[in-house]
């Protein structure tokens, strides 16, 4: 027991001897969420629209009030003919055109139906996809309120599931459980490779091998640090989340927290697991980079919804467990829901993790070679 | 006198390439066991074999008693092992790697720093210093520290000297005969032919083969022939023209200057006319005694 406690604290003098390990471990989840809290916003505020209303009726206006009163749009101008649009557009500031129809309000008192335009800046798809979705949003919304009056506006209305979960379309009740997610597989799959490969380096594997230490120790003494160090890492995630931009977890904070513990533990597994096959620090790093990290974040459904995905790509990311853990946070954090919602998920990380301690285990040599 | 280790017949093969063949020989408790050759010979893999990092594709290894293929176990308990790169953590201080040492192999630094004092009080006075802000002297002396704080009965050194400066290198020597007198067995490496002297018995390694092994004394006295000593402005012009001489059988550079056997163990006047028209002036012969390293090459061209 003693020897094994040495080599934990061992382990802790590396990681609080090295700067780079310290920034990577506390640095960088802070800076992660600053980041895609205010840089990689996908909230929209002050959006500027234009407006070209060829009806210039009582709803017209009550329509563009409204957008233009929501918070998320500022009227940049109002357009006399088509010809507009095109130019101011071109000058920037414009991200979308609102067209009303001629006749507008009275079509929609008489035939029940009218028509408005969205013509959206194009050149910044992601931009034109929020404006669009939001723009759509607010005359939906308008239109609830209407028909109670009789009347209704046809309109082709997409809307969108995380609305329902996320009123204010807020960017960060996405990205906080995509953040974790990320995280923890960087620092316990990178960091742990990182470190058992580097013994192997430098060669002082090969006195710990031939040390009474028996591999189970050596791979426990150097995982139980950053096991303790990612939990503290998730803590810092949620209190930063929460005094930062207000999200809150809406489900039970114990049921968050031991499914961040299993997920660490899972990411560490594969990190051993990564040690086990790569006999260089830069072949570990290369495999829990773009082995890991990539597919975490274009296949995870961290960015992109894995249902808008291809299916070959569908398949690719049901067998990488970030994608797992990502739908358990966000039904506990954001839609609150208990174990029973989670449950499969959690049952699916398990047995991620008994696969990869086996196989590790398996690969783990008491020899060189 | 009891055997430490008795290896028969160790063969290890990498791929296509034979690394160890046949390898016997057995050392004896309390003696200082050098493996002499140079590199790429199999040293290190032999060493990884006796430390139980790797296992022997073909022979029979006991080491303190315990099969190298099954009491592996054991024998880790039992042995200090200094791999060939210091295995030092570079971002522990000095202190902190003896300390570490010492926990993994179940014992403390001051239960057994008489064994280690003489050795370590040279880098006491830099404790707090970070082992990878060391030169390669101290690092080699922690090392050492760092192999024996556990009191193993056999230490397992892989080229300790190399990469050394001169001065610790006779002092690094100085301390194994020293630890004698703990009755710890020391099998060393080493690639320096004048290293060899201070062994009490060697063996030489090449091409993963045992040559000889005898006492360094016998092995010098084992070289037969009449050695003379050859020395010139320009070695390499002296030694092709002795390569001329019909009478040479070896010719070959040592130090700054050229070693030479002759047959019938003499040369002539003929050898002096190849000088003249080769235009080398100024050589200066005379008579000297075998070196290891005159033996070894003897050995290798047999």
């Amino acid at each position: 027991m003693n020897r094994f406690l040495g080599f934990v604290r061992k382990e802790f003098l590396h990681i609080f001897r090295d700067y780079r390990t310290l920034i990577i471990l506390f640095g960088l989840p802070a800076a992660q969420i600053m980041l895609f809290g205010y840089v990689v916003s996908t909230d929209i505020k002050n959006a500027g629209v234009a407006f070209l209303d060829l009806s210039k009726d009582e709803i017209t206006v009550k329509i563009s009030d409204k957008i233009c009163s929501s918070g998320f749009f500022k009227r940049t101008g109002d357009l006399i003919d088509y010809n507009d649009i095109d130019r101011v557009m071109k000058m920037g500031n414009t991200k979308a055109v609102i067209v009303f129809e001629n006749d507008f309000g009275r079509n929609l008192m008489s035939e029940g139906k009218a028509e408005i335009s969205i013509i959206a800046d194009g050149s910044e798809p992601n931009t034109a996809t929020l404006v669009t979705n939001y723009l759509t949003a607010i005359i939906t919304d308008f239109n609830r309120e209407f028909s109670g009056s009789s009347a209704s506006l046809s309109l082709s209305v997409q809307s969108e599931v995380r609305m329902f979960y996320n009123p204010g379309l807020k960017g960060h009740y996405m990205f906080v459980p995509g953040v974790i997610t990320l995280i923890m597989i960087l620092i316990c799959a990178l960091m742990t490779s990182v470190t058992i490969t580097r013994e192997k380096e430098f060669g002082t594997m090969e006195v710990l091998m031939v040390s009474p230490l028996k591999p189970v120790q050596i791979i426990l003494g150097k995982v139980m640090p950053y096991f303790f160090l990612s939990f503290i890492d998730v803590i810092i995630i949620l209190l930063l989340s929460w005094l930062v931009f207000d999200l809150p977890v809406k489900g039970s904070l114990v049921l968050l927290l031991s499914e961040s513990m299993l997920y660490i533990m899972m990411s560490l597994s594969l990190g051993i697991l990564i040690s086990t096959v790569s006999g260089t620090m830069q072949q570990a790093i290369f495999i829990s980079l773009v082995g890991m990290m990539l597919p975490t974040v274009l296949l995870s459904g961290f960015i992109f919804p894995i249902e808008n995905m291809p299916v070959a790509y569908r398949w690719i990311s049901s067998v990488l467990p970030p994608g797992y853990f990502l739908v358990i946070l966000k039904n506990i954090m954001i839609k609150g829901t208990g174990f029973f919602y989670v449950w499969k998920e959690t049952l699916i990380l398990v047995l991620f993790t008994v696969a990869f301690i086996g196989l590790s285990v398996r690969n783990f040599k008491i020899r060189l070679q | 006198m009891n055997e430490i280790i008795r290896a028969s017949g160790i063969g290890k093969k990498f791929g296509a390439t034979q690394a160890l063949k046949d390898i016997s020989f057995e050392v004896i408790n309390g003696e200082v066991f050098g493996f002499i050759g140079p590199d790429g010979g199999g040293k290190t893999t032999l060493f990884r074999i006796i430390a139980t990092l790797l296992l022997p594709d073909e022979g029979e290894l006991n080491v303190l008693g315990s099969d190298c293929r099954t009491g592996f176990r054991d024998l880790r308990k039992n042995i200090g092992y200094m791999p060939g790169r210091f295995s030092l953590y570079q971002d522990l201080t000095v202190e902190e790697n003896l300390n570490f040492y010492a926990t993994v192999f179940g014992t403390t630094v001051s239960e057994n720093y008489e064994l280690i004092a003489d050795i370590y009080s040279h880098i006491e006075p830099f404790s707090k210093r970070l082992a990878g802000k060391l030169s390669g002297g101290m690092k080699q002396k922690l090392a050492l520290s760092c192999a024996l704080i556990h009191k193993p009965p056999l230490l397992i050194l892989d080229e300790p000297t190399t990469g050394v400066d001169a001065v610790s290198r006779s002092e690094f020597w100085e301390m194994l005969r020293k630890l004698r007198q703990h009755n710890i067995t020391i099998l060393v490496s080493t690639p320096y032919m004048d290293e060899a002297m201070k062994c009490d018995r060697v063996a030489l390694i090449q091409d993963g083969k045992i040559l000889s092994v005898d006492k360094p004394q016998n092995i010098r006295n084992g070289f037969k022939s009449r050695l003379f000593r050859f020395m010139a402005a320009d070695k390499y012009r002296l030694m092709l023209a002795l390569r001329k001489y019909s009478e040479t059988i070896t010719a070959y550079p040592f130090g700054d200057s050229v070693h030479v056997t002759f047959r019938n163990d003499s040369y002539d006047d003929s050898l002096i006319n190849i000088f003249r028209s080769e235009g080398i002036e100024n050589v200066i012969i005379e008579e000297t005694k075998a070196g290891i390293e005159d033996r070894f090459l003897e050995l290798m061209e047999a």
